[in-house]
């Protein structure tokens, strides 16, 4: 193992190829570009592809036929990109295609502006294109965390035959940070994909990648299956942060960078005698809400803190099924929470003055 | 002997009587056979009347999305290059929502090949004006005939896709009787060719008919396509590389 700086968009290209994945398809977009950049070169050195598409909407729909194919792939973009990728990714949860897709999110709605921003919440985790899904959503918050994530963003679309998405920022792509990287680059096992449209090869039946269900009973089917993997995925593959919980008055939530400002906060609020804490969902779905729950037994009030004008807070809400007062901070549009504002409304909640 | 070719299902075609679909997919199926290359090709079926494409093919299949066909063959190719990969289109599927798919597709030399089936209308849809619609043409959407200030004029798509630079081999032909039917089969197997040299892009244009919107009988749609498609959309090889001619 060495430590190598990186930064975060270049992160997710490399953990990429660690986790196996040979094949690229992507459209520049800011604030993503270092990611296609890194690959365009990183990829014929591993025997991979990258291809520069004509839009997201061919991007989307070339991750469909190498997935289909068999193969692990990816593709990333930012806000603008990923609403054009959203009929793609339907039909890829509707064939069942195991794929990884990126956000690497901006300020919106519409051409919005390339400065970091977590406004496409809703649309990662309620479904996003047409239909009745879910995507398996990965908010990682650290450099080290995108490179362990892209790992399991693979390994979980595989396992239960998903697309999974990872959300970062501006912030988060920009960066750099220290990460343990392997010397040497080995290619891990993939699972067989027997179903893969691959040319028959002396199969007998013909494999066929299809989202298309014409009689309503086999399409209810369908989505009953899906239902039922989204329950397992729900049982098996949760992932969260807890920091400074257990006595924790107040809960500090949030994603991502503004779980990091978030955190900052906690040790802040501790120094000034606030007994803070913290929950960080890794997956924005499924989302940890049991964990919200139980905290929700002993602490006084949540606060919810989001880069945009409070999307994660409806499932925090949710979650704590009005136990507990759950209050939101945020800042929208590409704008950043600064940690003394976020102390500030923690202070004022406490004082009792905010809802 | 007269038999069923291997790459033809035993299942039965939906689609209406008259429809040259049936015939398109025969020959398809008929070159593939002949080629010898049943276990090593994919194909990628669109939005449209053959949507059900791969329920007929006996060959790997995709459902692509409404246009998307070329970008998802692109994906098959480039994961499995010794593959034969091809996409079945409609004029809807590829002159109007994805008009941008085939150009790239042709514009990079994706080593795929298409078969696009331009019979001036939407069909599924209940026969709605396409891109390739004549003018004047009466259609679901243009109940007064295409008018050219309103709706525009059509899209050639063997003339525009044959001024790119990565298109290896554009050809249009038509399936309206049977002297035509073997030189639209010939074309077909030489698109596959160039794919398998290895040469580029490959598309054959194949004008077909749509008596059920149309409004004519499956013969006078035969008649109608010769008298009005043939001079609008002039058959030929629009491009060929050396290799194959």
């Amino acid at each position: 193992m060495s430590k190598v700086l990186m930064k975060g968009n270049e992160a997710i290209g490399e953990g990429a190829i660690r986790a196996g994945c040979r094949h690229f398809f992507g459209y520049p977009i800011t604030p993503q570009s270092e990611l296609p950049h890194y690959l365009a070169k990183r990829m014929p050195e591993v025997g991979g592809v990258f291809l520069q598409a004509e839009s997201e909407t061919s991007s989307i729909n070339m991750v469909y036929g190498a997935a289909g194919a068999g193969f692990r792939v990816m593709t990333s973009s930012s806000s603008p990109g990923l609403s054009l990728m959203q009929e793609g990714i339907s039909y890829l949860v509707g064939a069942e295609l195991p794929c990884v897709i990126v956000n690497v999110m901006r300020g919106g709605p519409g051409l919005g502006n390339i400065a970091p921003a977590q406004s496409d919440y809703f649309q990662a985790v309620k479904g996003g294109g047409h239909g009745d899904y879910k995507l398996v959503v990965l908010a990682p918050a650290s450099v080290q965390e995108i490179i362990d994530l892209m790992q399991v963003a693979f390994d979980v679309s595989d396992k239960y035959r998903t697309p999974v998405m990872l959300v970062g920022d501006g912030i988060l792509g920009q960066m750099m940070e220290p990460v343990e990287l392997a010397d040497e680059v080995t290619v891990p096992e993939i699972p067989a994909k027997p179903w893969a449209a691959s040319g028959l090869k002396g199969r007998g039946k013909p494999n066929i990648i299809n989202s298309l269900y014409i009689v309503p009973e086999v399409c209810e089917e369908l989505n009953k299956k899906l239902y039922a993997k989204y329950e397992a995925i729900a049982a098996e593959e949760t992932r969260w942060e807890e920091y400074q919980l257990d006595d924790a008055e107040i809960v500090l939530t949030g994603f991502g960078t503004a779980a990091r400002i978030a955190k900052s906060v906690v040790d802040k609020a501790r120094a000034e005698g606030i007994k803070a804490g913290l929950i960080r969902p890794i997956t924005l779905w499924p989302f940890p809400s049991e964990v919200y729950a139980r905290a929700a037994e002993h602490t006084e009030k949540f606060l919810c803190v989001e880069m945009n004008m409070g999307q994660m807070v409806e499932d925090v809400r949710l979650a704590v099924n009005g136990k507990k007062p759950v209050c939101f901070y945020g800042r929208s549009g590409g704008m950043v929470p600064l940690a003394k504002d976020v102390l500030a409304e923690v202070k004022k909640i406490m004082a009792g003055g905010a809802e | 002997m007269f038999k069923r070719p291997e790459t033809l299902t035993d299942k039965q075609f939906h689609y209406c009587p008259g429809c040259t679909h049936g015939i398109i997919h025969r020959l398809v199926a008929e070159v593939i056979d002949e080629m010898g290359i049943r276990d090593n090709t994919v194909g990628v079926c669109p939005v449209g009347c053959s949507v059900f494409a791969y329920d007929y093919f006996n060959i790997d299949m995709f459902q692509a999305a409404h246009g998307r066909a070329p970008a998802v063959a692109t994906g098959i190719k480039r994961t499995l290059p010794d593959r034969m990969v091809f996409t079945y289109q409609g004029d809807g599927d590829l002159a109007s929502i994805g008009i941008a798919e085939i150009v790239h597709a042709a514009a990079r030399g994706e080593k795929i090949t298409t078969i696009f089936v331009n019979n001036a209308v939407y069909g599924m849809t209940g026969g709605q004006m396409a891109p390739t619609t004549l003018p004047g043409q009466k259609t679901t959407t243009t109940p007064k005939g295409r008018e050219k200030d309103a709706a525009g004029l059509p899209v050639k798509v063997s003339e525009m896709l044959s001024t790119l630079d990565g298109a290896a081999y554009i050809a249009r032909v038509s399936v309206h009787d049977p002297k035509h039917i073997m030189q639209a089969k010939k074309a077909i197997r030489k698109a596959f060719e160039v794919q398998q040299a290895g040469l580029g892009f490959a598309l054959v244009e194949v004008l077909s008919t749509c008596p059920t919107n149309w409004g004519l009988s499956p013969k006078e749609s035969l008649k109608w396509l010769a008298d009005n498609m043939l001079p609008y959309y002039p058959l030929g090889v629009y491009k060929e590389p050396a290799e194959v001619k």
